[in-house]
């Protein structure tokens, strides 16, 4: 048995005291745990609303608030969740700490832009703030036209400009990563030796690139739209409501690969750590990733089969969307290939990684019923869309985002947490959201409509147990906060590598010193270089 | 970044031809070539913008990188335009569905 490690005398945490040396840093690592904090607060609160809207739904009748403040609920639970926590979580929290040592560079390429990528994310949440507490929004994240740009009499300014705002730390981001990959990468780590999370987050750069300023424009559009009359999506004066949907879901379907891609990314590594395996078919997990970035640019209109776009665009859209389950289907494969024979461990990460297989799998496969025109028609703006994308959002790409929490939250503080509490939390995670969504598809496909805070009486039992799952779940993510915050003084040392895992990031100190590296590392290998060697050390550990 | 220095005899020439395709621009809206007023309009100002990419924001002079970070774009425009052109162009096309009564 080895010394029991020691935390680092100089690292990142203790690099500078006070806030102001945490406002003005440049430090990735630093910006990382601001984001984190942001973030964690703002899925808290859109937790609550969620919360708000299950609690709601727990009665047939419309008791517990009117109508409109409803809409309310669900539209401001949807915005926080898109916007100001899914959109950010995993890249600007992991990839934003892990990149740079992954490469083997001491920060990302603009350390100032990544900055002001923070500041411009806080600015754009102050809006939605603003927008919040003068009364809210009813709109849906989605602000769909003409409801949004005519019809609607709530803060849809505001907060749109608040989403509009925080595109462009997306975009900042994006920008950072691209550039930071194709310039800083350590001497012998060539294209086809990058851990797989960091070409997942490659690929999720390109969307945030290229797709942000579609989204922004079109945000714009309704503003100029709302506030002068410009009449861009009114009929009435020669626009057409459709093309708002057309310019928003431009964007808005790749903007699910940028919250799907990065916790793919996450899996790839936790899969091929706790299965002491190479990943199988390394160049197809890496290509596919970038498929995804360019298949889910071209298969938009599956969102509005019903809103009057022509029967032959909708046939040659549900064609493509079919195209893109041939990438991620290529990912599941090659994670189970790569499970396959291995030594598998089922620390946390490692159950947070399946919980994502069974949820990322239902998410994916029901969203070929919702791209098949016959079926959509029935299924459109029922429950079945609800639960589909929650499958996926929160199935997916939160548990991805936990999933790497865990297995890098060593990496960051330095400290291991509770593995007891924290599989408990996995499995309760995993659970409850099964509890609260899978009755959802039943409910959308016997005909129960989104959006509405009053249903028929046979809904109730269903709707009973997805409030109850909602509960479940909700005790599943608090857990984390507690036990996360009790390991950063009581946490057992971790050392640089307690899972015994491959990857430069592994090298280094936790948590890491400012610069990530005394020395320029030199990649001589390939990566998820897993030998027995390893193995028997990790057992022993 | 890349150091290119273009005279600026160049960077006048570029702007004049941009005023005075501004000035085409201006007379063109006021004649009426039917079905050719948009897509005149248009096509001066996807030229207009192209002398501002090439010259005004150097990528005429930039790697090769650079040139396929603009082609890239140019393609992922394309998409967005022409799948959405594809609905458009599409809409009075008469399917016969069969409906529910």
């Amino acid at each position: 048995m080895l010394d029991t490690p020691k935390l680092p005398e100089r690292h990142y945490l203790n690099n500078g005291h006070g806030l102001k040396s945490w406002l003005l840093t440049k430090d990735h690592k630093r910006i990382a745990i601001m984001y984190l904090i942001s973030i964690s607060a703002m899925f808290l609160l859109g937790g609550l609303f969620a919360g708000a809207v299950r609690l709601e739904l727990m009665t047939p009748e419309g008791d517990l608030f009117l109508a409109d403040t409803y809409n309310k609920m669900f539209t401001m639970h949807g915005v926080v969740m898109v916007f100001f926590f899914l959109i950010p979580s995993t890249p600007a929290v992991l990839g934003n700490f892990l990149i740079p040592p992954m490469i083997g560079a001491k920060d990302l390429a603009f350390p100032r832009i990544n900055l002001l990528s923070l500041y411009i994310f806080w600015l754009g949440a102050a809006f939605f703030f603003y927008a919040l507490f003068a009364g809210g929004v009813d709109t849906g994240w989605t602000f769909y036209t003409p409801f949004s740009s005519f019809s609607s009499n709530t803060n849809v300014i505001p907060t749109a400009l608040g989403a509009f705002i925080s595109g462009f730390s997306s975009i900042l981001t994006g920008l950072n990563f691209i550039v930071t990959i194709h310039r800083m990468r350590a001497p012998g780590l060539t294209w086809f030796r990058l851990p797989l999370f960091v070409w997942a987050h490659y690929a999720t750069s390109l969307i945030q690139v290229l797709g942000t300023p579609v989204v922004a424009i079109t945000i714009i559009m309704v503003f100029v739209e709302r506030a002068f009359g410009f009449g861009i999506f009114d009929p009435t004066r020669g626009g057409d409501p459709v093309l708002f949907q057309h310019l928003f879901w431009f964007y808005s379907h790749p903007a699910v690969y940028i919250m799907i891609l990065p916790a793919m990314g996450v899996i790839s590594e936790i899969v091929s750590t706790f299965s002491r395996k190479t990943i199988f078919g390394y160049s197809f997990v890496a290509f596919s990733s970038l498929a995804i970035a360019v298949f889910g640019f071209i298969v938009w209109a599956h969102h509005m089969f019903v809103a009057g776009i022509s029967t032959y665009s909708a046939l040659v859209f549900s064609f493509l969307s079919f195209s893109v389950a041939i990438p991620s289907a290529v990912k599941t494969f090659n994670w189970a290939a790569t499970l396959y024979k291995g030594a598998i461990s089922f620390e946390t990460p490692m159950l947070y990684a399946y919980g994502f297989f069974g949820l990322f799998l239902i998410g994916g496969l029901t969203g070929l019923f919702l791209a098949t025109l016959g079926t959509d028609i029935h299924l459109h703006d029922t429950y079945f869309v609800v639960s589909h994308f929650h499958y996926i959002m929160v199935g997916g790409a939160i548990m991805g985002y936990l999933g790497g929490l865990h297995f890098w939250w060593p990496k960051l503080v330095g400290r291991m947490y509770s593995e007891f509490l924290s599989r408990v939390s996995a499995i309760l995670v995993f659970v409850g959201f099964n509890l609260t969504f899978f009755p959802q598809f039943i409910l959308g496909y016997m005909g129960m409509p989104r959006r509405y805070h009053a249903y028929p009486d046979e809904f109730q039992v269903l709707n009973i147990l997805s409030s109850a799952g909602a509960g479940v779940l909700g005790i599943g993510y608090l857990l984390p906060v507690i036990y996360f915050l009790w390991s950063l003084k009581r946490g057992e040392v971790a050392g640089p590598n307690p899972w015994g895992a491959s990857g430069l990031e592994w090298q280094i100190p936790s948590p890491p010193p400012t610069e990530n590296f005394k020395v320029q590392p030199v990649v001589h290998g390939e990566p998820y270089e897993y030998t027995p060697h390893v193995a028997r050390e990790a057992n022993l550990v | 970044m890349s150091g290119h220095v273009s005279p600026k005899s160049l960077y006048y020439s570029i702007f004049g031809a941009l005023m005075v395709l501004t000035a085409i621009t201006v007379f063109a809206a006021y004649v009426n070539l039917g079905a050719m007023n948009a897509p005149i309009a248009l096509a001066i100002a996807t030229f207009k913008a192209t002398l501002v990419v090439l010259f005004f924001m150097h990528v005429r002079y930039s790697s090769r990188l650079t040139k396929l970070v603009v082609v890239t774009s140019l393609f992922f425009l394309a998409i967005l335009l022409g799948e959405m052109m594809m609905d458009y162009a599409s809409r009075g096309m008469g399917v016969v569905l069969p409906t529910l009564q």
